[in-house]
């Protein structure tokens, strides 16, 4: 049985939907990544996964299993136990997360000691390992610093270090690395790569940004339009994508053998949640929508290795 | 070697910084240190680094929306960085740029038809009424905009069909050369390769030269025919594009290349020791790549390397070149 | 927000149309008081000293023909009301012209240039905001009517309480449009303006300035009631409005002698009608404020 099971996860503002439609799974030491353009509701679905939606949104249907319990429908006492301490997020702004008044050790003690009874000296101990794990330079030292007094890389690694603090099963990373320089971004996803692979934990990466799922996750989800439009393995679908969209996404990323032409552009831009079009949300950008795509919403399905929504699915291979 | 269309001769940039009227070292930040390049006509420069480095601060000099602290800036010849508003004029009409914010870079409150008549009014020589409308439908149609958007406001466009609309901007002048700050980044994926492929499509009817800045070599990779390489304010490795994919000659641009991340790459594969960009602010002495550089040798923490000629047509700021 | 959003939001709350319903009824007398006055308080004719100090129709002793009573002139209090507050609103809105005007070049100024310029009138900003509006204008006021006399004193008054008033306050005006400038004028489209050569006075009033009006829309609102109630303090001090052209302030003076031998209503309505103006305008302000602040406002 997986870690962690979101079957057909919904969430709603007022009469308009966010999420349609989220599934995915994630075994556990699993890291998967979720794609999509902004407004796709990627982050929407972070949030909802550890039942965080803030009013007037809230989980119209679906649900996230997770070590036997459904997380939309358990009371926020049981969810407080959960999330910070099994299931772990951090953010694209580490600022999100860190009180600018605070030192960095008031700010971990604290963290610890909410979620356990253990004292100052057993908590600071702790906190200083969990930093030394994040190879934050001097540990020790930079118990007593503020945020102000670090670099954005060095934020972001108190800031995972954080997250550890209960060791967690699934960490969540909504865009860690989109406010960090590319040689910054590149020591960041290693290093969570290794805290990973070296303590057992799940992973789920929000991006924008395919190759970084494609270099870190080994599972791939790829939204667009509040709904999850295909997904499996990251190097079955990188290779070999079934969605228009996703081929499209992959198509329009600049390479070295697009040198000097032009790229395979998707036209048009995605909808927002208020006006979605019938049917396939792709469908007015989609090159291989016919009458069918205008009526049908296409449920994800499997074909081979992976899990497709979209009605042409399979038989794209021959017309591109 | 062709007269260069834009040439920066020794460019220094320094804001002084808030400080204590006692404070007896006053902290200065040093945007660029000393930056030459000469941008043929024709060609795509691209200027890549990563936050800080004063590609932004290079682009805006060249423009004369900064003035330079020291070094001077030429177009065809002519120095421009000197010259009093009514003298830059017909400069201004060739040279334009486009903006990396799309929610910030059209005035709120000005319709389409405004905002792009703006330049043409200012620059137009008098252009009559008849002219500039002309001129607008034309823009509009090369961005691929319909003419429904010329009453609308900037709040009912998308980023993509906002970049469109500043792009428009920057070509209703005809210029020959657009400084492009970083015009895709805040875009997402498909909208990006939307814009990306206008700017090769202007580039091509229009024989436009660009100062392209950016922080992705993806983007350089496609897009550029020359490439400079900043950290901190001075350019590191300058080079053909192809040539510096293939044989980066800096160090820095060795750790830049090897962290991009690629579909099937191994940009994540290694991990690395938190490096840190040292602060531009009173900079230290020597190379300002020493502190994370795996060559770095007692030299480098004492004198700053310059630009020489790193073999392959490349030129490198590096003392292990010697 | 578009034109038609705000309105949805307007009237989908009834507190600002309340607020919006009074403060027009109370503009509408007093715009219209030579029209719909049941006398003109000026016009000697129409006043008889015999009709002094009738109370209200509904008390004993009062006449239909005076709703809200006489004064001790002899003058009927609804229409001293009615006149006396569009003097208010006159002055209220000249001295928010005044503040504005002054404001906002002082604060574009400021703002564009930075350097020097910015801190001279920052200071001077400081400064005149230490000494409060009423001192200031106190002293001024009391200067002049000794320099001039009582005569030639009357005959300006108006002018004089919208020129102090609009003086003692631009800063506030001055504070708002400089803030705004910073954050507008490091904005790329003001790059945009610059790189076609415009020059900077342009740049400013055609670029900058439309962009900062919301936040100009709000104090605007909040500084006409504030000025009105200068100028109401001013006139109860005595030195407002003479009693031959009272405002709602020297209305409330004129009858705060009477109001512990029983005539109640000479001080008590002009009171009341001040109170509801202030409220009203405030309140209005205040919608403003929340509908217009991007902070405040969700969902976009």
């Amino acid at each position: 049985m997986p870690l962690l099971e979101v079957d057909n996860l919904e969430v709603s503002f007022g009469k308009h939907q966010a999420l349609r439609g989220v599934s995915f799974t994630l075994e556990k030491g699993e890291r998967l990544g979720i794609v999509g353009e902004s407004g796709a509701g990627k982050s929407m679905a972070a949030f909802a996964v550890i039942n965080l939606i803030s009013e007037p949104g809230r989980i119209s249907g679906g649900s996230v299993r997770f070590d036997g319990r459904d997380l939309a429908t358990l009371p926020p006492e049981e969810l407080r136990k959960v999330r910070g301490d099994r299931i772990a997020m951090i953010f694209q702004d580490p600022m999100m997360t860190l009180n600018p008044v605070l030192t960095i050790g008031t700010q971990m003690v604290e963290t610890l000691q909410a979620h356990r009874e253990i004292s100052f000296a057993e908590a600071r101990r702790i906190a200083i390992e969990k930093l030394d794990l994040v190879a934050v330079p001097s540990a020790e030292a930079r118990f007593d610093s503020y945020p102000h007094e670090l670099s954005g890389g060095l934020r972001q690694r108190v800031v995972i270090a954080i997250s550890l603090l209960c060791d967690p099963e699934i960490i969540i990373a909504d865009e860690p690395t989109t406010a960090l320089d590319v040689t910054i971004q590149a020591e960041i996803m290693a290093l969570l790569i290794r805290l990973c692979e070296d303590t057992g934990m799940g992973m789920i990466l929000i991006t924008h940004d395919l190759a970084v799922v494609s270099e870190s996750c080994q599972r791939l989800a790829v939204m667009y339009a509040g709904k999850v439009i295909e997904e499996g393995a990251v190097n079955a679908i990188l290779q070999a994508p079934q969605h228009p969209y996703t081929r499209g996404l992959i198509n329009a990323l600049p390479q070295m053998n697009s040198r000097g032409g032009l790229l395979t552009q998707i036209r048009g831009t995605m909808p927002g949640i208020s006006e979605l079009p019938e049917g396939c949300a792709f469908h007015p950008r989609c090159d291989f929508a016919n009458a069918a795509c205008k009526t049908a919403i296409p449920e994800l399905r499997p074909l081979g290795a992976q899990n497709v929504a979209c009605i042409h699915a399979g038989a794209l291979k021959e017309t591109v | 070697m062709n007269a260069p269309l834009v040439s920066v001769k020794g460019v220094e940039k320094r804001f002084p910084m808030p400080s204590h009227f006692l404070q007896l070292k006053k902290p200065v930040l040093h945007a660029l240190r000393g930056v030459d390049m000469n941008i043929q006509r024709g060609e795509a420069f691209c200027v890549v680094g990563e936050s800080g480095c004063g590609k932004t601060t290079l682009g805006r000099v060249i423009m004369g929306l900064l003035e330079p602290s020291a070094g001077e800036v030429h177009y065809e010849g002519t120095r421009i960085d000197t010259l009093g508003e009514g003298d830059r004029r017909p400069f201004r009409r060739k040279m334009q740029m486009i903006f990396q914010n799309p929610y910030a870079s059209l005035n709120p409150r000005m319709n389409v038809a405004k905002t792009l008549a703006e330049p043409l009014k200012m620059l137009g020589d008098g252009m009559s009424a008849a002219d500039i409308s002309a001129k607008i439908d034309d823009v509009m149609a090369a961005v691929g905009a319909s003419k429904e958007w010329l009453t609308r406001l900037p709040h009912e466009f998308s980023g993509g069909q906002r970049q469109r609309i500043s792009i428009a901007r920057a070509l209703i002048t005809d210029p020959d050369f657009i400084v492009a700050d970083e015009p895709i980044s805040a875009l997402d994926v498909s909208i990006q390769a939307q814009v990306l492929n206008l700017l090769s499509k202007a580039r091509q009817e229009r024989n436009l030269t660009y100062f392209f800045i950016t922080h992705d070599l993806s983007v350089v990779e496609h897009f550029g025919d020359r490439v400079a390489v900043m950290y901190l304010g001075s350019v590191v490795e300058l080079s053909d594009v192809a040539e510096i994919f293939e044989r980066p000659k800096h160090p820095y641009t060795r750790l830049l290349l090897s962290a991009i991340p690629r579909i099937g790459g191994q940009a994540f594969s290694a991990e690395r020791a938190p490096g840190e960009i040292p602060t531009a602010v009173n900079p230290p002495a020597g190379c300002a790549f020493a502190s994370r550089c795996p060559l770095a040798h007692d030299r480098c923490r004492v004198e700053m390397p310059v630009l020489r000629d790193a073999g392959g047509g490349a030129m490198a700021a590096c003392h292990a070149l010697d | 927000m578009t034109r038609r959003e705000f309105s949805a939001r307007f009237f989908r709350d009834p507190g600002a149309i309340f607020a919006a319903l009074l403060l027009l009824t109370l503009v509408m007398l007093a715009v219209l008081a030579p029209f719909i006055a049941p006398q003109n308080p000026y016009d000697p004719m129409q006043i008889d000293i015999m009709n002094s100090e009738l109370p209200p129709y509904w008390e004993p002793g009062g006449e239909e023909q005076f709703v809200f009573g006489t004064d001790a002139q002899g003058r009927g209090v609804l229409s001293t009301v009615m006149y006396g507050m569009g003097i208010s609103l006159m002055i209220g809105v000249g001295a928010v012209m005044v503040q504005a005007f002054l404001g906002i070049t002082f604060g574009l100024l400021a703002g564009y240039y930075g350097g020097w310029i910015d801190s001279f009138l920052m200071r001077l900003a400081d400064i005149q905001l230490s000494l409060s509006t009423l001192m200031v204008a106190i002293i001024a006021l009391a200067i002049f009517q000794a320099a001039f006399g009582p005569g030639t004193y009357e005959s300006l008054a108006l002018y004089m309480l919208i020129l102090v008033i609009g003086i003692a306050e631009w800063p506030q005006y001055a504070r708002t449009v400089r803030a705004n400038v910073l954050v507008e004028k490091k904005k790329e489209y003001v790059d945009a303006a610059r790189l076609t050569g415009m020059p900077a006075r342009r740049i400013m009033l055609r670029h900058i300035l439309p962009n900062t009006m919301t936040p100009l829309l709000v104090i605007s609102t909040i500084q006409v009631a504030n000025a009105i109630v200068s100028e109401a303090a001013l006139s109860f001090l005595g030195l407002g409005m003479p009693v031959n052209r009272p405002s709602l302030g020297s209305l409330i003076r004129s009858g705060f002698e009477f109001i512990f031998s029983g005539q109640w209503w000479i001080t008590t309505i002009p009171a009341i009608v001040l109170v509801l103006l202030i409220l009203s305008i405030n309140l209005l302000g205040d919608w403003l404020r929340d509908t217009l602040n991007p902070k405040l406002y969700k969902g976009h």
